[in-house]
């Protein structure tokens, strides 16, 4: 008998007040006990929606009905036979427009709790270890096959490929593995140590990884294909950070939220010890310009660092396109929303008596116009209009534009004959493949700035894609 | 892990840095640069190439002494190991077509001068190579220099080596003297490229300045090293670190170059309080 309470089990989390102060993670994860009690909520549906929703067709009810039954290590083989980062996805996916969004359970009540199960059985592995050891690695096939870019594309990419036989390298640019999962996500969302733990399994597996390699620079794809690879997935991620073209962006204190989170999770500036510094926040005030999933989580790094925050969004609370928990953990952490703002201006300091006033050129406020929602437009989200005569100005000390990104420059204009759309994404056929034989792409790279899991549903797809066509050969 | 192969103290507070990274030294071209870092919780730095030797597998870079970084990298000894070196980085400077050329460098700078004034006068153009120190200690590479251009100008501010001037005094010298240049090329402090690039417009030379802004990881990521050019908004570390020394605004990459200075100062001073505590 089914357990039909209409709530998921709540997240146990550290209090809002206590953890805006901290960089620990915020949801704490299920018991056994409650992960046991959620799992009994799934219906075990003949035909299950949930499936459809998954980028990387984790079979849901399989691997929930094992967690029903206690049996969590077979759970996790479940969810790993399709998804090589469980640890990661049950984190960061937006399973409300995915798996859950789509769970019958969800009509009349709330959906499973799938992302939550599906973390805790992966923490419970991590946890406990695998029963009966390590998993066998499979015979290598003598293929190879360079995967660039370490990120939730690349990593995907080479765990299929690795558990197929193949003898897979990723190149990463940076000097740590994991792309946006180290220098983006903030740790209080997903722990650095969770992701080392996902990347050793893949390198169980025999995924071989180089850091501070830029391909593109130190080598490009051309030459990788003379070294001996066959095939070579590009997962270099996103790029250049957007920005609004107001004036003032190239003041101080003016971040891309790229660089300001880079500053904070890969280089740890929060850190005693860390030698890479970031603008001192304790008591400042800093907007941060976006409504994404990035600005969520700037906006909550600065809050740790001791700033008062605002999100300026020009839609309405309904368009933000972050995780509906993101934004619940960011206003109950005590960040200011301001939508239906835009700023238009921001504001520097200029001594105009003293030109070397260390002062000069640095941020000292913003100037917003209020907006409205219009009819919808090409993205079906109604279009926001600006209201004439609305324009005010707010005191800040940091600016962090969350805008978006643009595809990665590098390696279009390093490679000949690799096509690329008018956005500078890579184009590619529904099977990852690009303009240039044996080459394949996914992720950012391709789609401009998107999420983790889409980017490992890319992975995914050219992975079998390598396969099919290797293993002719 | 990267071998310091060659160690060579250049004067009291520049260094040069000879280090194993055959990747690197495969493919760098002078203009381009590096990043790296001394060791576990190091920030990335960017450093310009001063050299290369394809066959050793090695890349040099000459450093100034300016913050904790560069503090800790001084005291690197050869044969030990720094955390990570990433590049060649950048694009590479473009001397097809030039037959002459002023390369114009003040104080650290004329270490990254060099390897361009060098490809020049290798591929056969007239090299003016005008560089600029403080004083006479503060002289590098003279004899590098020598064999990198057809005219070595040197000036110094006290005037205790060649002609007491500024760079920008020695060049106007060159061109009042008649000197056709295809191109200035400045690489130094920011403040040396402005001053140079107001003069050479004068005289509508074409002028390349390398920018070397504030960076992280140097791939077209972060955006930290924007800049504008000519109106639009540039990342030095995809579309430069080379640009058209007549559209940089100078005064916002002097400001944006000051962000951390008070950080780098307390940091090195922390450094160095360290290192003196251990020789105790």
């Amino acid at each position: 008998m089914p357990n039909m309470s209409l709530k998921k089990n709540p997240m146990p989390s550290q209090d809002p007040n206590v953890r805006n102060k901290n960089f620990d993670e915020v949801a704490l994860g299920y018991t056994e006990e409650m992960a046991i009690d959620e799992a009994q909520r799934c219906l075990n549906c003949k035909n299950p929606k949930c499936v459809e929703g998954c980028p990387v067709n984790v079979h849901i009810p399989e691997f929930i009905s094992k967690v029903a039954e206690g049996k969590f290590d077979e759970a996790f083989s479940v969810i790993t036979s399709t998804n090589s980062l469980p640890a990661i996805c049950g984190r960061v996916c937006p399973q409300e427009n995915q798996c859950e969004g789509k769970c019958i359970r969800g009509i009349k009540g709330e959906p499973v709790g799938i992302g939550r199960l599906e973390r805790f059985v992966a923490d419970y592995h991590n946890a406990h270890g695998h029963q009966g050891g390590a998993p066998a690695v499979p015979e290598r096939n003598g293929h190879k096959v360079a995967v660039v870019g370490s990120g939730p594309a690349g990593l995907t990419c080479a765990g299929d490929l690795a558990r197929k036989g193949y003898d897979v390298t990723v190149f990463e640019a940076l000097h740590q593995v994991g792309g946006v999962l180290v220098y983006g996500i903030p740790e209080f969302r997903l722990p650095k140590a969770i992701v080392a733990k996902e990347v050793a399994r893949l390198e169980h597996f025999g995924v071989k990884i180089v850091t501070d390699t830029v391909v593109g620079r130190t080598i490009t794809i051309d030459e990788l294909m003379e070294e001996g690879f066959e095939a070579v997935f590009i997962g270099s991620g996103a790029g250049l950070p957007m920005f609004m073209h107001i004036p003032g962006e190239n003041l101080k204190g003016v971040y891309s939220a790229n660089e300001f989170l880079t500053r904070i999770n890969l280089m740890k500036a929060y850190k005693e010890g860390s030698d890479t510094p970031i603008m001192e926040l304790k008591g400042k005030k800093v907007a941060v310009v976006g409504g994404g999933n990035v600005a969520m989580d700037a906006a909550r790094c600065a809050k740790r660092l001791g700033a008062e925050v605002y999100i300026i969004y020009r839609r309405s609370e309904a368009e933000l396109p972050a995780r509906a928990e993101e934004v619940e953990h960011a206003k109950e952490e005590g960040i200011i929303f301001k939508t239906l703002n835009n700023p238009t201006a921001i504001l520097g300091y200029n001594n105009p008596e003293d030109k070397r006033d260390p002062k000069n050129g640095s941020v000292m406020g913003i100037r917003c116009v209020e907006m409205e929602l219009g009819e919808p437009d090409a993205s079906g989200r109604r279009r926001p209009i600006v209201k004439e005569g609305s324009d005010f100005e707010m005191e800040m000390d940091c600016v962090i534009m969350a805008l978006g990104t643009s595809p990665n420059p590098l390696i279009k204009s390093t490679t000949k004959g690799l096509e690329i759309n008018k956005k500078g994404g890579i184009i590619v056929n529904e099977d990852g493949l690009t303009s240039r034989e044996g080459v394949y792409a996914g992720g950012d790279a391709v789609t401009g700035a998107a999420t983790v899991i889409l980017a490992m549903g890319a992975g995914k797809t050219a992975a079998k894609a390598i396969d099919e066509a290797l293993s002719k050969k | 892990m990267y071998r310091i192969v060659k160690k060579r103290v250049l004067n009291p507070t520049v260094t040069m840095m000879e280090i194993e990274a055959p990747a690197v030294a495969k493919k760098a071209e002078p203009g381009q640069f590096i990043i790296l870092r001394v060791d576990e919780n190091g920030e990335r730095i960017p450093l310009t190439i001063a050299a290369y030797d394809r066959e050793a597998g090695t890349v040099s870079i000459i450093f100034q002494i300016v913050g904790a970084t560069t503090e800790k990298f001084n005291h690197k000894e050869e044969g030990e190991y720094i955390q990570d070196f990433v590049g060649p980085l950048g694009k590479a400077t473009e001397t097809e077509g030039l037959k002459r050329v002023a390369v114009v460098g003040g104080g650290v700078g004329t270490a990254i001068a060099y390897p361009v004034a060098k490809k020049l006068h290798d591929e056969g153009c007239h090299v003016d190579l005008i560089v600029g120190f403080r004083n006479k200690d503060l002289i590098i590479l003279k004899e590098e220099f020598e064999a990198a251009s057809t005219n070595l100008i040197i000036g110094t501010d006290d005037g205790s080596y060649g002609k007491k001037a500024l760079v920008t005094d020695l060049l106007k010298e060159q061109i009042e003297a008649g000197a056709k240049y295809d191109r200035v090329i400045a690489i130094g402090p920011v403040i040396m490229m402005k001053f140079v690039c107001q003069l050479t417009k004068e005289y509508n030379i074409p002028t390349v300045v390398s920018m070397n802004p504030i960076m992280i990881d140097g791939t077209g990521m972060c955006g930290g090293c924007r800049l504008t050019v000519g109106g639009e908004t540039k990342f030095a570390c995809v579309d430069g670190p080379e640009f058209d020394g007549h559209l940089v605004d100078f005064d916002e990459a002097m400001a944006r170059g000051t962000m951390y200075r008070d950080f780098e100062l307390h940091a090195r001073e922390e450094t160095c309080n360290l290192f003196k505590q251990e020789v105790k």
